[in-house]
This record gives C-alpha cells, structure tokens and sequence, in this order.
C-alpha cells in the first residue's frame, strides 16, 4: 500500500480531530491533503511525536487524538510504547506506518526490514488493542473501529518506501505551533460551552 | 533514607501554586517523596517516564494543549533528553519547568555521579537556559513560581535545580 493512499483513505477521520505526525514524507503527504489547524508537525524531535500525543490525550481527555509515527521514529522511542499502555487513554490513536526504512534520510533500511515486530513489541508492552492493517480499506476500516471502541490502540500499518517528490510544506514550524495551540484553546472552549 | 520530607512537600506546595496539574518522572533518590506526593494527589496526572526524553514530548503536548506541567528528573536524566530540549522545547519555543536533582555538586560522595555534576550548569548555559538554585527553604516557593513565569513569557525552558543542602538531611 502506498501512504498517501491510506493517507487519503482515513482522511475524514482525520479531519475533525487532533493529529499529530512525525517529520518528512508522511507530514508533507497529510499538509498536502489538507492542513487543518488542528494538525501538527513535528518537524524534527525523532521519536517524540507519541510523547506528544500523550501528553495532549492527558491534558484534554475530551478530545480524540490521533498520533501518526513511522518506524524509524518509534524504533529511537520504543520507551513510549510501555509508558502509553502504562496509562492506556482511551482518547489516543497510535497509527505507525512501517514502510522498514529511513526514507526521508536515504532510504536506509530500519530493523522492521529484518525481523523486528513493531505490532509484537506493542502489544508485549501492554497497548490493550494492537491492530495491522495492508491496505487502505483494511486501515479505514481499523481507525473507525479504534476511534469508536475509546481503547488505547496503536495500528501497525505496513505501506511502500514511496514519498512525494518534495516535503516542502508552506508552514512555518512556529506558524503551525501557535496556529495549533489556539486551534487547541477554541476546541477546550467548544467543549465546555 | 534522610532526603528531607518538609523541603520536599514545598516544593510539591509551590508547584500545586503554579496549577502544575501533569507531572512527569523518573524516579531518583533525592525525588521519592516528591513523586509520592504527585502519586497520592487525585487532582494531579503524574506520568512514570522510561526516559526523561519523552517528558519533553509530554510537556509540550501539555503546553500546546493549554495545561501547566513540571519535569521532575536528576541531572543525568537532563543529560539524557538534550535532544528533545532543543530540537522540540527551543525549536518550538515551548516553556518547560524542569525540576533537576543537582546530584554529582557540591559533598557528593558517590564517584558515579561527579561527571554528571560537573557537566550539569555549563550545559545548561550553552543551552541558554536559565538557572535558578534551591538551597534555602525560604526561597522554595518565589523561586518556583517566578521560574515558571518566566519560562511561559519567554517561551523557553528554565531550569530549577535541588541542591543537596535542600534535599538531603545529614
């Protein structure tokens, strides 16, 4: 499966919620799609983006985030996996898309290439729901199923090392920063209107 | 174990005033009491970390999502998350009150933790980030307080660092 055809398969799930990605393709393949104020970028941070997602799930239980990692990232952060499930917000999607390569940094193959598990690793840290999707009807159908049963689940899904010809995205970090923290004020303000 | 209770509850005190409400940790010696204390509050989230690094990404999550949170971590576990404090909190210009265990300072009797005590201040200046000290108990709660004003005026993270004289009681 191509990313940006799963990219676009779950996009209205996306939508309406907070998302928060990792660097390179998948950011620029999502903006590219569609930005909404809702959305962030982590432009660098490798690793971090699941550390952020929680931090948001914790900080407005109301609201349903969606984390959207790469193996590579998740690889330098395994420790997020087993503080996640620790806490296990209902509130939080881990969507990882294993494409078993550095591909925004030279295509180099990571240690999904040769045997690591990322879904095994998730669900032996104790994620309570742990899904794997290999096409975008298959990960359309796991997000809606995610998003409605409120559990803890991190989505394994494995795409091509395919990105688009360019990552350039008309955003400045700190544009998309404050732009998503006001973002973030109107839906706490919407909640409790 | 002689780490000081009453200095611990106020600084636990000082951070309820600042509306702390996410706390993340790893646990360290002179920080027991001070994650008990965030373990038996009902009102506050305390996140058990596997690595200080990811206390960073959860701090800034925090922030964006409009929730005042503090980092309680010893100073190796500052030395563990330089990355994310300046490709995440300087890059994005996220306020992070980090609350640092000064282990390897001043009558430090344990040769493991010297290098970290030495390298602690100078990184944290080649970082620009400023330093407030807590020796005097006095101090605890301005000092805290005016650290997190600080951090959310200039977006920037600050430092606070526990000293011995503070935390351990012999």
């Amino acid at each position: 499966m191509l990313r940006v055809d799963a990219l676009e398969a779950i996009y209205p799930d996306l939508q309406d919620r907070i998302v928060v990605t990792i660097m390179g393709a998948v950011a620029a393949e999502l903006y590219t799609l569609g930005h909404r104020h809702t959305f962030f970028y982590l432009e660098h941070a490798m690793g971090l983006a699941s550390s952020m997602g929680l931090g948001i799930a914790l900080a407005m239980p109301e609201q349903q985030v969606v984390v959207i990692d790469g193996d590579g990232s998740l690889l330098m952060n395994l420790g997020t996996l087993s503080t996640m499930a620790r806490y296990k917000p209902g509130n939080l999607l881990h969507l990882v898309f294993d494409n078993e390569s550095l591909l925004s940094v030279g295509g180099f193959p990571t240690a999904t290439a040769t045997g690591t598990d990322l879904a095994g690793i998730a669900r032996a840290s104790g994620v309570p729901a742990v899904l794997e999707a290999g096409t975008p009807d298959s990960l359309k159908a796991a997000v809606a199923s995610a998003l409605a049963s409120h559990t803890l689940t991190t989505i394994i899904a494995k795409v091509e090392a395919v990105g688009p010809k360019s990552f350039h995205m008309d955003l400045p970090l700190l544009e998309n920063r404050f732009q998503f923290k006001r973002a973030l004020e109107a839906l706490r303000k919407q909640a409790s209107a | 174990m002689p780490v000081s209770v009453t200095n611990s509850r106020l600084i636990y005190d000082a951070l309820k005033a600042c509306d702390v409400k996410i706390i993340s940790a790893l646990p360290e010696t002179w920080l027991v009491h001070l994650i008990r204390m965030a373990d038996d509050d009902p009102d506050m989230t305390l996140v058990r970390l596997a690595k200080e690094e990811e206390g960073i990404g959860i701090s800034a999550g925090a922030h964006l999502a409009g929730v005042n949170s503090a980092l309680l971590m010893q100073n190796h576990g500052f030395l563990a998350a330089i990355n994310p404090i300046v490709s995440l909190a300087l890059l994005y210009k996220i306020p992070l009150l980090m609350l640092i265990s000064y282990r390897g300072h001043m009558g430090e009797k344990d040769p493991w933790q010297t290098q970290g005590g030495l390298a602690t201040e100078p990184i944290l200046r080649a970082l620009n980030i400023p330093i407030w000290h807590l020796t005097n108990p006095a101090d605890v709660a301005r000092r805290i307080k005016d650290a997190q004003t600080l951090a959310n005026a200039a977006l920037h993270p600050v430092a606070v660092l526990l000293s011995r004289e503070l935390m351990w009681e012999d």
